[in-house]
C-alpha cells in the first residue's frame, strides 16, 4: 500500500538554502545540492524547493540548480516560486523537476492552474496555500516570501481548496503560517478542515518539531505527507529515527 | 546507443540523468531512424494520453514504435500509451500490450492522483520479461490518475484502491507505471536490468 511521505522542504534564496521563523529572519543553512543528497541518503521520500525570493522580486526560478539537483538525486522533487506561466513551468520541468508548485500567481490568476494542468497533467501541478486564521476565518495569504510584501488575499482557505481541485490541481500543500518554524506541532484543526474537502493528496506544512507531531498529522488528519524544514536542518530529528518511530506507531513508511 | 524519446512529455531529462548515473550515455531524440538504430529505447512520458499520442503522431512514431525489435521501456504515460487504448480522452494507444487504461477512482483515505511510494510485487511470469533479474518486490515512486487493470501481459502489481498493473511486458517491450528514474535503489535496479537485456 501507499506509504506516508516525509518531505524536507528547502527554502532557496539566491542559490542557497535558508530558513526563517514565521516566514521572517532568514539565515543560510547550506548548499542546495549537498542538502538534497544528504536528505536523499537519509531516506527522504521527496524534496520540495521553494524559491522564496521569486514572487516578490518578480523573477522566475533559475533553472541551473534545478538541473544539478535532477542529475544528482534519484527521488522526486518539486520546485516552487515565481512560476507565472506555462513557459516558466516548462523550463523547470524540462530541467528535470518532477512537479511544480504554484502559490501566489495562482491566487492572482486562478486560470493559470487550468493552463498548467492542460499542458502537463494534474500530477505535475501542486498548489501551495499559505493560510492563517483572521477573525475566526482561515484566510489565504500571498507573497509570503517577503514580509514587507505579504498580503491577505480576499479568499477563504476552504473555498480556495475547493476551487484549485475543480481546476485540476494534483496535490495541495497547506502551509499553516502561524505554526511555521515554531515547532509546536502541525495545525491539526485547520488541516482536518481541509482534509474533509480534499480528494487529492494533502501535504501538511508548518509546525513540525518532534516525531510525535508527524505521527499526529498522519494518524489524526490522514495527511498523505508531512513537510518540514527547521527540525531536519537543525539535525534535531534524523529521518531514519523519525521513520522508525512512525513504523512503531503503525504508520506505513518507506524504509 | 540508448535512445530516449522526447515526444511524450517533460520527464525525459530526469530519465536521461538516471541512465547517465549508471555510466551510460543517452541520445534524446524523436528521429525514427535514430530510434530504429538504438540498442535500447526508452519512452518516458507525463501528462495526458491524448496529448502524448498526438505528439507521437506528429513525430511519425506511432507506426515505428510497435515494430521495434530491441528492448523498449515505457515509463508512466509512456507505458500507458503502449496499451490498446485509454479512457483518458478516449484515445487509441499503440496496441502493444493488451488492455485499456482506466481512471483510478478516489476513495476514503485513497486520494487520486495516486502519488508517492508504493510497493511493486512481481508475479511468477517475471522471468519471461526483460526485467528477469530485478528483485521480486521493492518501493517505487508513482504519480498517476489512470492505471491499467491486471491483464494477460501484467508481470507485477501494486495495491491501491484496487490492484493494478505496475509492470507489464510482452516480447521485447516492457512498461512500468512508476518512475524508475525517481525510485532510488529499486528504480536503478529496474533500469540496470533493462539495459542488460
Amino acid at each position: 500500500m501507499l506509504a506516508r511521505r516525509i518531505i524536507p522542504c528547502l527554502d532557496v534564496r539566491d542559490g542557497v538554502v535558508v530558513k526563517g521563523v514565521r516566514f521572517e529572519g532568514h539565515r543560510v543553512v547550506g548548499d542546495i545540492v549537498d542538502l538534497a543528497i544528504r536528505y536523499r541518503q537519509e531516506g527522504a521520500d521527496e524534496l520540495v524547493f521553494y524559491d522564496i525570493t521569486a514572487s516578490p522580486q518578480a523573477r522566475t526560478v533559475d533553472v541551473a540548480w534545478v538541473e544539478r539537483v535532477a542529475s544528482e538525486i534519484d527521488i522526486p522533487f518539486c520546485v516552487a516560486g515565481g512560476i507565472r506561466s506555462v513557459a516558466d513551468a516548462d523550463r523547470i520541468l524540462s530541467a528535470g523537476a518532477d512537479k511544480i508548485s504554484v502559490n501566489t500567481p495562482a491566487v492572482k490568476s486562478p486560470s493559470l492552474i487550468d493552463a498548467l494542468v492542460e499542458a502537463f497533467g494534474s500530477q505535475c501541478v501542486v498548489i501551495g496555500i499559505d493560510s492563517k486564521r483572521i477573525g475566526g476565518e482561515y484566510t489565504v495569504h500571498a507573497n509570503t516570501g517577503d514580509p514587507a510584501q505579504t498580503e491577505v488575499a480576499p479568499l477563504r482557505t476552504f473555498d480556495w481548496v475547493d476551487e484549485v481541485q475543480d481546476r485540476g490541481a494534483g496535490e495541495i500543500v497547506l502551509n499553516c503560517m502561524s505554526y511555521d518554524g515554531v515547532r509546536t506541532g502541525y495545525d491539526l484543526a485547520q488541516l482536518g478542515g481541509v482534509r474533509e474537502r480534499c480528494s487529492v493528496p494533502l501535504i501538511a506544512s508548518g509546525g513540525a518539531g518532534s516525531a510525535e507531531h508527524f505521527r499526529d498529522a498522519f494518524d489524526e488528519v490522514r495527511v498523505d505527507g508531512c513537510l518540514a524544514a527547521s527540525v531536519f536542518h537543525s539535525g534535531e530529528l534524523a529521518i531514519p529515527d523519525l521513520k522508525a518511530f512512525l513504523a512503531d506507531a503503525g504508520i506505513l513508511v518507506r524504509r | 546507443m540508448i535512445a530516449v524519446i522526447r515526444s511524450t512529455g517533460s520527464n525525459f531529462a530526469s530519465v536521461r540523468f538516471a541512465v547517465e548515473r549508471l555510466g551510460r550515455t543517452v541520445t534524446v531524440t524523436e528521429d525514427p531512424d535514430v530510434i530504429r538504430a538504438a540498442s535500447h529505447v526508452i519512452l518516458p512520458g507525463v501528462g495526458s494520453a491524448a496529448t502524448g499520442m498526438r505528439r507521437l503522431e506528429e513525430a511519425g512514431l506511432v507506426e515505428v514504435i510497435p515494430t521495434l525489435t530491441q528492448p523498449v521501456l515505457g515509463i508512466c504515460l509512456g507505458m500507458q500509451v503502449m496499451f490498446e487504448g485509454s479512457d483518458e480522452g478516449d484515445v487509441n494507444g499503440l496496441g502493444i500490450f493488451r488492455g485499456t487504461v482506466r481512471q483510478l477512482e478516489a476513495a476514503h483515505d485513497h486520494p487520486v492522483p495516486h502519488m508517492g511510494w508504493n510497493t511493486v510485487s512481481f508475479r511468477d511470469n517475471k522471468s519471461a520479461s526483460v526485467l528477469a533479474d530485478v528483485p521480486d518486490a521493492g518501493w517505487a515512486y508513482f504519480v498517476h490518475s489512470f492505471a491499467a487493470p491486471v491483464g494477460p501481459d501484467t508481470v507485477a502489481t501494486t495495491a491501491y484502491t484496487e490492484s493494478f498493473t505496475s509492470v507489464v511486458a510482452r516480447d521485447n517491450f516492457v512498461g512500468v507505471q512508476f518512475h524508475p528514474e525517481r525510485s532510488a535503489e529499486y528504480g536503478s535496479a529496474i533500469i540496470r536490468s533493462f539495459l542488460r537485456a
